[in-house]
């Protein structure tokens, strides 16, 4: 698996990976999604306590639940940045960050959209509440520490140490605050045994869930191609690729 | 041992500087009063919680200047060219600072305690989870300090990025005070803030080196 892996901690070879890999993303996530919410939207079946207003379920969960990989995969990517000294890999984090921080605070937003008809309040120091909030700042701040560093280098390795911190406590916050405070239902998808949930609601669910992990990945794939050309601005293939579409576009 | 006398020799001659977080934590305390009034029953209530926070929010102002003078003369970058290993010298500095700048604080907490009328149960507990926490503030902060160290105006980052993480402290903190205060157990609490403990001083020293390696280049 490293030989295969390998070649990729070169940039100009991930670039064009990302140039393949988007449109397969892209596309397929934009038509899971369409399918997927209007499906949930339109015609699964009512909810018997909640009637209609349950139907936010299709964007807060799948950003609730993409949030939290979203986190894992930065984190993983900083891990192989600083064990293996690949390049690439703290571009992957920092292409991912802003996407998981966007993930995170469409989840709390939707989640007081949802609060407010079923338990009469906008906020509540709740459990999960609190430690998606408390997500939103690790985020924040793997983001900003990169910002603040001139030295990109640096910048990668100093933000990939912080989101290994934060990793590791990510577990420690939620079990702390679930001790201290719940009100949020339960899970009721990962109980696949018997879910808690009729299969009518639950796989627009899990298709929407699909559909957002494509598009994030769509995104990440474009954050990831930016990222590299803003990096490394003055190599060749940069330069030649430039010229080339700048020649493309003038022949119009 | 070397590194441990000649930083206490340090932090000693710079007592004004060291002063500044005790005074800052003192004043935060007393405005607590001040906003919510008076009540000793509401002031209980909510003291712990209080002196917690003032203790994290003022462990942020001494830890700025953690490695900060070491690394602008430089005899940080002699340090890691030294044979000492830099992790025994990043656990040393950290064991520094919280002798000069959180030690005191503990110190003074009787008093605070008194000004937020807490039961001494309650106190008690809060010494404990105090004397057990707050190494964990010197430890896992000395990472971000040791980040954030090349970087001009570090200040508000280091907050920034450090107060999300010590949320779990400050929930088992304050949940121990609040069981002593109902005269129940709170074993399970402190077991807990010295699990956190532990595992950061195993780790924390390597993650503090390589930070300090970073921030060096």
């Amino acid at each position: 698996m490293w030989k295969w892996l390998h070649p990729y901690a070169k940039t100009e070879r991930t670039y064009h990976l990302c140039q393949k890999l988007l449109p397969w993303f892209s596309l397929l996530g934009l038509a899971v999604i369409l399918v997927a919410t209007v499906w949930g939207l339109a015609f699964a079946p009512m909810d018997y306590q909640q009637s209609e207003a349950y139907r936010i379920i299709y964007v807060h969960v799948p950003s609730a639940v993409l949030s939290k990989s979203l986190y894992s995969a930065m984190a993983i990517a900083a891990f192989v940045g600083l064990v293996w000294q690949v390049k690439t890999s703290f571009m992957a984090m920092m292409a991912l960050a802003p996407v998981g921080a966007t993930v995170t605070f469409v989840s709390l937003i939707t989640g007081a959209a949802w609060g407010k008809p079923m338990w009469g309040t906008w906020w509540e120091w709740d459990a999960r509440l609190t430690s998606q909030l408390i997500l939103l700042f690790l985020f924040l701040g793997v983001i900003s520490l990169y910002k603040a560093f001139e030295d990109k280098q640096q910048a990668g390795k100093a933000a990939g140490v912080m989101a290994i911190v934060g990793v590791i406590n990510l577990p420690i916050i939620h079990y702390s605050v679930q001790w201290w405070n719940t009100l949020h239902q339960g899970a009721s998808i990962m109980k696949f045994d018997k879910p808690s949930m009729p299969p009518e609601m639950l796989w627009p669910l899990l298709l929407s869930i699909l559909g957002w992990a494509l598009v994030s990945g769509a995104i990440f794939l474009l954050r990831m191609q930016n990222e590299i050309l803003q990096r490394e601005l003055k190599r060749p293939w940069v330069v030649a690729l430039a010229n080339k579409s700048a020649a493309s576009s003038e022949g119009k | 041992m070397a590194i441990l006398k000649r930083d206490l020799a340090l932090a000693y001659r710079q007592r004004a500087e060291l002063m500044q977080p005790m005074l800052f934590f003192i004043l935060v305390i007393s405005l607590f009063p001040l906003a919510v009034g008076p009540e000793p029953k509401t002031l209980q209530l909510i003291g712990p919680g209080v002196i917690w926070v003032a203790a994290i929010l003022s462990s942020l102002l001494g830890l700025e200047r953690l490695f900060r003078d070491d690394f602008q003369d430089g005899s940080l970058e002699q340090l890691m060219l030294s044979s000492t290993s830099l992790p025994a010298a990043a656990l040393v500095k950290v064991l520094v600072h919280w002798l000069t700048s959180i030690l005191p604080l503990i110190i003074l907490s009787p008093l605070l305690a008194l000004f937020l009328h807490l039961s001494e149960p309650m106190y008690w507990a809060l010494l404990k989870t105090l004397l057990l926490g707050t190494p964990l503030l010197s430890l896992i902060g000395a990472i971000a300090v040791g980040l954030t160290v090349g970087l001009n105006r570090g200040g508000v980052l280091l907050a920034l990025l450090l107060l999300p993480v010590f949320i779990p402290l400050l929930i088992f903190a304050t949940s121990a005070v609040e069981s002593a205060s109902m005269q129940l157990q709170y074993t399970a609490q402190l077991a807990i803030i010295g699990a956190m403990f532990l595992f950061s001083l195993a780790l924390a020293p390597f993650a503090i080196a390589y930070a300090l390696r970073v921030s060096q280049t």
